[in-house]
C-alpha cells in the first residue's frame, strides 16, 4: 500500500509515476510530484519506480492568480 | 521604573497612569496603544511596557513614524520581520496582495518580479489604480508599497522570470511567495526552486476562481511547500477570477510566509479552548 495525495492506493512491484498518474486518473497538465517529499522530475516519471510504502504527492499547480 | 514610549527609553514613575505620561510626554494625543493594543487613560503601566502615543492629524518625523506603524503589533515581532527577506513571484492578483499585506506587516525587504504592465482587466483584483495603466506592475507595486510603509526595501525587477534568473532573483528570499496566474508559469518556477533552491520555503497559490466557498480554501503543507487555495477552481473561459476570492489566496499566502519567518504564534492556540474568538458561536 503506498499513500497518493493522503488517501491509500494499492502498490505493485514495479509501479512508476506515470502508470500511478493514469490510474488516479490526474490529467491535469500542471502537477509537481514528489516522492516523500523528493521532487521527480516530469522526465523521469517513466523510470521512477515507486515503493511500497511510499508517500506520492501529485500538486496541482491550479491556473488563476 | 523604564518603560518605552514611543520606542524611545524613558524612566517613569512606578504606578504611572497612562493620561499621566501622555500629558508630560505628548499632550493631546488621543490614541494610546500598550504593548500592541489600545488602552485606556487610566491604565497602570508596568516596567518594560510598550507604549504608542498618537496624536490624530499629527504627521510623524520619519524616524518616529517607522515605530508607530507596528504599534499594533504583537511586541518584537516588527524587530524579527524588519530583517526578513521574502520573494514575491508575480505581482498580479495574488502578488500584488500577498506583497502589500507583508509590507504593511513590516517585513524587511521584499523582491519583487513581474514582466508585465498594469492594464484595465487587472484592476478587478489587482492592487493597482487607474491612473497605473500602462507601468510595469512592479513599479506600480512599489509605489503602493512605499505609500503604506516607505520602510520596507523594495527590490523590484520588470522581466519574465525564466528557469535561468530565479536562483539569482529569489536565492537570498527566506521564503518564496509563488504568485503566477498560469499553471504552466506556476509548475516552472516550483520545479525550478525545487531544483536550484532546495532549502527555501515556496508559498503556493492554486486554486481561487470564482467566488463564495469560504470553507474550501485551505492551506496544506507538504515538506517545504505550502499550497493554499482550494486546488481544484480553475480559472478559464466563463470561470473568472475576482478581488475577495483572489484576495483571499494571497493573505493566506502571505499570513503563511509571516508563520514561517516567526514560528507558529504562540497565543493562537486551537488548544485552548476557552479563548474567546472561539467560545463564541
Amino acid at each position: 500500500m503506498i499513500k497518493v495525495n493522503g488517501e491509500e492506493h494499492p502498490w505493485r512491484q514495479g509501479l512508476n509515476i506515470a502508470q500511478l498518474l493514469k490510474e488516479k486518473n490526474y490529467v491535469y497538465h500542471a502537477i509537481i510530484v514528489r516522492i516523500n517529499e523528493k521532487f521527480v522530475p516530469p522526465e523521469e516519471y517513466d523510470v521512477s519506480v515507486i515503493k511500497d510504502g511510499d508517500n506520492v504527492e501529485a500538486i496541482h499547480l491550479i491556473t488563476g492568480g | 521604573m523604564k518603560i518605552y514610549l514611543n520606542e524611545k527609553h524613558i524612566k517613569a514613575e512606578k504606578g504611572a497612569k497612562v493620561a499621566e505620561l501622555v500629558k508630560e510626554h505628548k499632550p493631546g494625543a488621543e490614541v494610546c496603544v500598550l504593548n500592541g493594543f489600545p488602552c485606556l487613560m487610566e491604565h497602570t503601566v508596568e516596567e518594560g511596557d510598550r507604549l504608542v502615543l498618537i496624536k490624530k492629524g499629527e504627521v510623524p518625523s520619519k524616524n518616529e513614524l517607522e515605530h508607530l506603524l507596528s504599534a499594533r503589533h504583537t511586541p518584537g515581532i516588527a524587530e524579527k520581520l524588519k530583517k526578513a527577506c521574502v520573494g514575491v513571484a508575480g505581482c498580479g492578483g495574488l502578488g500584488s496582495t500577498a506583497a502589500i499585506a507583508l509590507a504593511r506587516a513590516g517585513v524587511g525587504r521584499l523582491v519583487i518580479a513581474d514582466y508585465d504592465v498594469v492594464e484595465p482587466s487587472n484592476l478587478n483584483r489587482q492592487q493597482y489604480f487607474v491612473y497605473q495603466i500602462g507601468l510595469p506592475k512592479v513599479e506600480a507595486l512599489k509605489e503602493v508599497i512605499k505609500k503604506a510603509n516607505p520602510f520596507v526595501k523594495v527590490e523590484s525587477h520588470h522581466l519574465r522570470i525564466v528557469p535561468e534568473n530565479v536562483e539569482s532573483l529569489f536565492g537570498r528570499c527566506d521564503v518564496i511567495i509563488e504568485a503566477f496566474d498560469m499553471a504552466d508559469q506556476k509548475q516552472m518556477l516550483v520545479e525550478t526552486a525545487l531544483t536550484t533552491l532546495t532549502k527555501t520555503p515556496i508559498v503556493i497559490g492554486s486554486g481561487m476562481a470564482g467566488y463564495g466557498a469560504n470553507d474550501l480554501l485551505r492551506t496544506r503543507r507538504t515538506g517545504n511547500l505550502y499550497i493554499c487555495g482550494d486546488e481544484r477552481s480553475e480559472a478559464g473561459p466563463g470561470f473568472g477570477l475576482m478581488a475577495p476570492r483572489v484576495g483571499m489566496a494571497a493573505c493566506m499566502q502571505a499570513n503563511q510566509a509571516l508563520e514561517i519567518l516567526l514560528g507558529p504564534d504562540p497565543r493562537i492556540d486551537p488548544s485552548l479552548d476557552s479563548s474567546p474568538t472561539r467560545r463564541g458561536k
